[in-house]
């Protein structure tokens, strides 16, 4: 079982940072570091991605100069692309929640922020 | 806060190094690894550069959101024309009118491994455009406005 | 500590168990590929491009490529409307 495994490392790596990311976001109660948490798991999900799309001693789908015309799947690829575009705007939505957050009481502890009014 | 004199000379040396390469993988989108997204955020790190170095009211007098504001909505505005010009061309929203055909962006391509040539690909060098700078001013945007909200710290 | 040690035996069955979910999956092989050999032989000659995920982003999707820049637009604008000025009478108590 161990050297299946590690013949399919790109999925090892897959499991063992969504189960980190997992982790930082329950156990820590800084906000910051729950988000960092977040991007992790995202980090997990493109690798995941674009590893199912791979065929062995293929080259990239680009047809300039291309030194044999065996090419991984493209269109994993791009799916990627858009889930990566996507990371980034919800992590800048959520750190500005945060800075706000601070200025409003003054602490970035999550069991601290629990007042609904006022 | 800003930097010392050497970091605030190399990043005014530097930044335009940035902006160039960032607009070569924009517009070779159809050709090399890359395209809008991607060169756009190339775009965006030579103007994140200048943030870091300078100072934050030296920044704001040289990079004005407005300016910004309006490269954004530009951007997005050409790939929204840019898809629109297809059904003045009886093709689908989209459909990519220009390829293969001669005229603008129309050379035939090869079929098979080949050196690239600019000029093919229709419409897609315009939708890369469109997006690049529209990700370009998005970042910047995002960044100045997280700039604005740091408390700045009495120097001694 | 009990809610620890529960979180953290939760952890560890999930690793056992995506472990031997992974393990199975096909890597270097993918069973069913038809629509990437149809993008691969055609895409030169459809689009006109020679870099087929450029073309299969632009071109084959372009639908998606328009939702997604519509997000990067809604991301700016909410992170523009939390750093608005203040008026006259509202302020934060630690800015």
């Amino acid at each position: 079982m161990t050297t299946e495994l590690l013949l399919k490392l790109p999925y090892f790596t897959v499991v063992v940072l969504t189960l980190l990311g997992l982790a930082a976001m329950i156990f820590k109660r800084n906000l910051i570091k729950i988000l960092m948490g977040l991007s992790l798991m995202e980090s997990a999900v493109n690798l995941f991605l674009v590893a199912t799309g791979y065929r062995t001693g293929g080259v990239a789908p680009i047809f300039t100069n291309a030194p044999s015309p065996h090419m991984t799947l493209p269109t994993v690829q791009a799916l990627t692309l858009t889930s990566i575009v996507i990371g980034v705007a919800t992590s800048a939505m959520m750190l500005s929640f945060a800075m706000v957050i601070y200025k409003k009481y003054g602490t970035v502890d999550a069991d601290k922020v629990k007042k609904l009014k006022g | 806060m800003k930097m010392t004199k050497i970091v605030r000379t190399t990043a005014d040396v530097f930044y335009p190094f940035c902006l160039v390469f960032g607009l070569y993988v924009v517009i070779h989108g159809h050709l090399t690894p890359g395209g809008g997204f991607q060169g756009g955020a190339v775009m965006a790190t030579g103007a994140a550069l200048l943030i870091v170095a300078h100072a934050y009211t030296d920044v704001t007098r040289r990079i004005r959101k407005t300016a910004l504001k309006i490269l954004e909505a530009i951007g997005l505005m050409m790939f929204l024309f840019a898809g629109l010009s297809g059904i003045l061309f009886e093709r689908p929203f989209m459909g990519n009118w220009m390829a293969l055909t001669g005229k603008l962006f129309g050379t035939p391509v090869a079929h098979g491994p080949n050196p690239g040539d600019l000029n093919t690909a229709g419409l897609l060098p315009l939708l890369n455009l469109g997006v690049g700078i529209e990700v370009l001013g998005g970042l910047t945007i995002i960044l100045l406005y997280m700039l604005s909200g740091i408390k700045e710290e009495k120097q001694p | 500590m009990m809610k620890i040690a529960l979180y953290a035996t939760i952890l560890l069955v999930l690793f056992g168990g995506l472990t031997y979910i992974v393990a199975d999956l096909p890597f270097g092989a993918p069973p069913v590929s038809d629509m990437d050999d149809y993008f691969i032989r055609n895409g030169q000659e459809q689009t006109g491009a020679n870099n087929i995920v450029t073309s299969i982003v632009f071109d084959f999707r372009g639908f998606d490529t328009l939702g997604e820049a519509t997000v990067l637009f809604t991301a700016v604008l909410g992170v523009g409307m939390m750093f608005r000025k203040m008026k006259e009478g509202e302020e934060y108590e630690n800015d």
